[in-house]
């Protein structure tokens, strides 16, 4: 669902504030500071970042230039390990039994249990590869507006955060009512009366 | 500005009148958008429309899917009080045309499908194709926020109760 895609999903953004000059270095530096790292032989469940657009396994944007045109062109990517409860219970269940064996007792305390359930967690962690998810974007320096390519909530919001950290800047979601204060050519006044809106009645 | 999630729940009632006002002017005043974008030839409903009914504290929804779907159940959810909050719509010029879902609440787009573009074979044809893409993209979102900016203007005007709505009301009726 990229840009590239048949079909698409796109959130708009404004982008709040001015990015320090040079205006390309302090964009490479911020990708290149948060650019996502291989998580398939760690014990992370989850990692988030940037990588290049169309080449997402790779976050090299020297290799893959991030400026198209007059738009800045990249891609978030989360890599998140999803072990199925039936398999961290199996493994739970197995340790728990060997732990059992190894003190001769009949019971572990609920320390002990955690420790194991950690233990069982860290072990899959690192033998499970994580699954990629790829959001796409597209950010107008000059109009300060930014097209994501997806709808989801937990992936808007781990952008707003991402791009935050990453760039200094406030990425403000559009939707009526910040379309209504932001980016409409509304007066003031008019801004101001938005907020008094009450819902019309199309019924008699 | 208040916050974020209290001001797109409160006021997420401007975009579902929006649609609904959409909704109205497709099938009553299609020169206006012509006015809105020179090149625009048609704008009408797509194969999906969803309505939104909460009056008496429960929420009813109605959705009506389909390329040759009927719409009176949607103007006799209307009569009810429901609202649009959800539209499918097809945006033709001479020779191209998108198609795209709105979501009242968030005015995001989805399934947004542009005009087809050139096969990709080199890098400096992805480079083209997101251009090409971007600008096709644009021309889309482009339209959405002028029909919406329009929209404001109208809704922060007499012009609203006075005539908008009473034009709406009937139209319902018929």
């Amino acid at each position: 669902m990229g840009i590239l895609s048949s079909s698409a999903s796109i959130t708009q953004y404004c982008v709040e504030g001015k990015i320090s000059e040079p205006v390309m270095e302090t964009v490479a530096n911020g990708l290149k500071r948060h650019a996502i790292e291989e998580i398939d032989d760690e014990s992370s469940d989850k990692a988030i970042g940037w990588t290049c657009f169309n080449n997402p396994f790779s976050s090299d944007f020297n290799q893959t230039p991030f400026l198209i045109g007059t738009y800045f062109v990249f891609s978030m990517r989360i890599d998140k390990k999803t072990i199925p409860s039936k398999i961290i219970k199996k493994y739970y269940t197995l340790e728990m039994k060997k732990r059992l064996e190894k003190s001769g007792r009949e019971f572990l305390s609920k320390t002990e249990k955690k420790e194991i359930k950690d233990h069982v967690l860290h072990v899959l962690n690192l033998r499970i590869p994580a699954t990629p998810n790829i959001y796409d974007l597209i950010w107008s320096y000059e109009s300060s507006t930014l097209w994501f390519f997806s709808n989801l909530k937990g992936a808007n919001e781990e952008l707003e955060t991402l791009f935050t950290r990453s760039f200094k800047l406030k990425l403000i979601r559009l939707f009526p009512y910040s379309m209504a204060v932001l980016t409409s050519p509304l007066s003031n006044l008019e801004k101001d009366a938005v907020s008094q809106f009450t819902p019309t009645r199309f019924t008699e | 500005m208040l916050d974020v999630a209290v001001a797109y729940n409160r006021y997420k009632f401007i975009g579902n009148e929006f649609l609904t006002w959409l909704w109205f002017t497709i099938d009553t005043d299609q020169h206006f958008f012509q006015t809105v974008d020179g090149t625009i030839t048609s704008l009408y409903l797509g194969n999906r429309i969803v309505l939104e009914n909460n009056i008496n504290d429960t929420s009813e929804l109605i959705t009506i899917k389909g390329d040759d779907a009927g719409l009176e159940e949607g103007i006799l959810s209307l009569r009810k009080g429901a609202v649009v909050i959800e539209i499918n719509l097809c945006y033709k010029t001479e020779n191209q045309d998108w198609k795209f879902t709105l979501k009242g609440e968030s005015l995001s787009f989805s399934s947004l499908k542009v005009p087809e573009t050139g096969p990709v074979e080199t890098q400096e044809d992805i480079e083209g194709m997101v251009l090409e893409k971007a600008y096709l993209y644009e021309k889309a979102i482009d339209l959405v926020n002028r029909l919406f900016n329009i929209f404001l203007k109208l809704r922060y005007t007499v012009e609203w109760n006075q005539n908008t709505v009473p034009k709406i009301k009937k139209w319902i009726r018929v």
